[in-house]
């Protein structure tokens, strides 16, 4: 294994770094050698080597977490390929002809357009339709206001001072198991930084970032928000996301530094496996704010992809009178499962926390919500509440909470609020009698049900969402 | 309109209907009273076609169709209505979104465009303040936290912007008071037409007084045992379902 490591980072320096990505895929397996070729693949400075060996030595010496209530066959760390160079075009699909017609049967009823199907599709296409110009006008938009928008590959060499004080402040490599792999592993992401005062001029959204689109499993991203700034960044898409790659344990850290404010949505549509409950992508992901004085972090998300979910985005609420929040619709159909919800740590006096979250369980699925409030004894006046809601589907699914609170300040408040529904024959029925069928009845119940959520989302972000929610319902019914 | 010629039916193993045989004419108004158990509810369930409402033999025409040839939303784009007894509620979907939704399926069913949503709005407004409910309505939750009049109100509204060809109201006097049983009244006299049938199923004379029915048919054991007019109703009132039995129709 490490013979073939090591012949292969040989070759890399004869060749040089750029010419040799084109082609490079490593063999499954993982040790040093492996972080170290990474490393080299992406040009890194011996800090960020170093601070990736770290990882991978913490990582060697923790077990896989079991805790979650989700249910998968044990994972082989040792049978995956941990870098895989970017797909040249003649190994894409050469247009949508060749591409799974049930993917586009998906995007059709999405109402993706054409050249963004092909681009999600991953078809080969040299200069990506109109977009370029798309992307340069945004990007220059984006210089003028000062903000740093670019992979955090490119971040590293370019922005070292800031990658360094803040890669891992807030998820350390140590963390968890999932994301000490990731910190040793880590293939690419994004990069945010928006400086002092300013309001970043547009919503920052991956799509712009279609070099990136291929990232691969191990995905990074890291936001700082300068003091009293603001910025609203999108993840994801709301097609379903073409990719070969079964496991993903990504890391998002958020830094959102005094009275400033960050606002992060996510629409998760990884591949969920067929009906039968076969393949799909396992989705172990970090994501967690760190808030200062004043500042805010709003998670919204909505979860309708992946084979297991195992996602808490979180927000520490270090700076008095910081407030975080966490919106979130989950939905599970056929076999999926999904263990999903947040952790708000108040640290700071008067600290404010809201988290609402919607799971929605169809078919043979099952959902959970996990959530954690703590209080620290220095948070005087904090305050939190929680509601949770579960929207079953049928009689063969499940839906689980499980909500820790652990409160060392007895100024705090703390409200939680759970209910547990079906949509029942009644509604149903109300809705086929006024001339609705059945799937659209459906959709419009668990839409209604998602409604508290879906107004935190960017506008044509809500729209996508609904629509979503409806493609990924489909045969729920009848 | 409509032909129901000898239905049986039954519910959770139960037969409730016995060979129920009626005709309705366009522009007609039957109401059906009866004792509890007799099955007023369930032939307004039946008609519409909801799960669990087996029928065992029978037929029935509507508009010269085969009722049970359809699916329950295929009756409802037909012009069958029924006016829930106990409406139920749809939280976080808003009024306006569900009227608009159901008025669209009907139009696209009649080969009408969909209304805009300006239109729409407009003639939603108009609707409400005819059911006496505040626009502030539209936006809420389907029945989400409605008083007992407001969904029965609200069910009213529906009717109108459907325009149903029959519609069929279960009991929909109980549980009103007399204010909110005139606004209903009203917006049902005010659709009376040629073309416009209505099934009013009560246990009260008093709905009664308000929308003038021209038949009035008694159902007991699970089918009609008397027919009358206007007069038929007072009667039930003074004297009750129990002569009837006794005379052992």
């Amino acid at each position: 294994m490490s013979e073939q490591v090591e012949s292969l980072i040989r070759k890399e320096y004869a060749a040089g770094f750029h010419s040799a990505i084109e082609s490079d895929t490593l063999p499954p397996g993982l040790n040093e050698d492996t972080v170290r070729f990474i490393s080299a693949q992406k040009q890194e400075p011996q800090w960020m080597l170093d601070w990736r060996l770290k990882a991978f030595r913490a990582w060697k010496e923790m077990t896989e977490p079991t805790w979650a209530h989700v249910h998968y066959p044990q994972i082989d760390f040792q049978s995956i390929s941990y870098y895989s160079a970017p797909k040249s075009m003649k190994d894409r699909p050469k247009s949508l002809d060749e591409v799974d017609p049930e993917l586009l049967a998906t995007y059709a009823k999405l109402g993706i357009p054409l050249h963004e199907q092909e681009a999600l599709a991953g078809v080969a296409v040299d200069a990506v339709f109109d977009s370029v110009s798309v992307v340069t006008t945004f990007r220059e938009k984006l210089h003028e206001a000062g903000v740093i928008f670019c992979p955090i590959s490119e971040a590293v060499r370019e922005y070292p001072e800031l990658v360094q004080k803040y890669l891992g402040s807030v998820v350390p490599q140590k963390d968890n198991f999932y994301a000490a792999l990731n910190s040793a592993v880590f293939s690419d992401g994004s990069f945010v930084y928006i400086p002092k005062g300013v309001r970043c001029p547009m919503e920052l959204s991956t799509y712009f970032r279609i070099n990136e689109l291929n990232t691969g499993q191990f995905e990074r991203t890291l936001i700082i928000a300068d003091e009293g700034s603001h910025v609203s960044y999108l993840e994801g898409c709301t097609a379903p996301m073409r990719d070969e790659n079964q496991l993903h344990a990504a890391v998002v850290e958020l830094v959102a530094l005094d009275d400033a404010q960050i606002k992060y949505s996510t629409v998760q549509n990884w591949y969920p496996g067929d009906k039968e409950g076969k393949g799909g992508i396992y989705n172990f992901v970090t994501k967690r704010g760190v808030a200062h004085k004043n500042a805010r972090i709003s998670w919204t998300q909505v979860e309708t992809g992946s084979a297991v979910t195992w996602k808490y985005p979180s927000c520490v609420l270090k700076g008095d009178n910081s407030v975080g929040e966490f919106y979130s619709v989950a939905l599970t159909n056929n076999f999926q499962q999904a263990d999903t919800g947040t952790k708000m740590i108040h640290i700071g006096k008067n600290t404010r926390s809201t988290i609402v979250a919607k799971g929605i369980s169809a078919g043979r699925s099952n959902s959970a919500y996990r959530g954690l409030v703590r209080i620290n004894p220095s948070a005087t006046g904090a305050r939190n509440y929680t509601q949770c809601d579960s929207l079953l589907i049928g009689d063969r699914c499940g839906a689980h909470t499980f909500p820790y609170i652990e409160n060392k300040n007895s100024t705090a408040v703390i409200e939680h609020e759970a209910t547990t529904s079906k949509v029942s024959d009644d509604q149903l029925f109300l809705c086929q009698q006024r001339g609705l069928d059945a799937e659209k009845a459906v959709s419009m119940i668990v839409n209604g049900f998602c409604r508290e959520v879906f107004k935190e989302l960017p506008m044509e972000f809500a729209v996508e969402a609904g629509k979503l929610l409806e493609v990924s319902l489909e045969g729920s019914v009848g | 309109m409509l032909e129901i010629r000898e239905l049986f039916a039954k519910v959770e193993g139960k037969q409730i209907l016995n060979g129920l045989s009626l005709n309705i004419g366009p522009g007609e108004v039957h109401a059906i009273m009866g004792p509890n158990g007799s099955g007023k509810s369930t032939l307004g369930n039946v008609l519409t076609g909801r799960e669990g409402y087996e029928v065992l033999s029978g037929d029935v025409k509507f508009k010269g169709k085969d009722l049970f040839e359809l699916d329950v939303e295929e009756r409802a784009r037909e012009g069958l209505f029924l006016a829930f007894q106990y409406p139920v509620e749809i939280p976080g979907v808003s009024n306006m979104e569900f009227l608009k939704a159901s008025v669209d399926a009907r139009r696209k069913h009649l080969g009408l465009p969909e209304l805009s949503s300006f239109d729409f709005m407009k003639l939603a407004r108009e609707t409400t303040q005819k059911v006496n409910l505040d626009p502030a309505f539209l936006k809420r939750g389907v029945n989400e936290g409605f008083s007992g009049g407001e969904k029965k109100r609200n069910e009213i509204l529906q009717m109108m912007l459907l325009e149903p060809s029959l519609c069929i109201l279960d009991e929909t006097d109980s549980g009103l008071d007399i204010d909110a049983l005139q606004v209903v009244a009203a917006g049902v006299n005010a659709m009376r037409s040629a073309d416009r049938s209505f099934i009013v199923v009560t246990h009260y004379q008093r709905l009664l007084d308000y929308i003038v029915p021209d038949y009035v048919h008694v159902l007991a054991g699970g089918k009609i045992v008397r027919t009358g007019d206007k007069e038929l109703a007072k009667e039930l009132e003074a004297r009750g379902y129990g002569w009837l039995e006794q005379e052992g129709v």
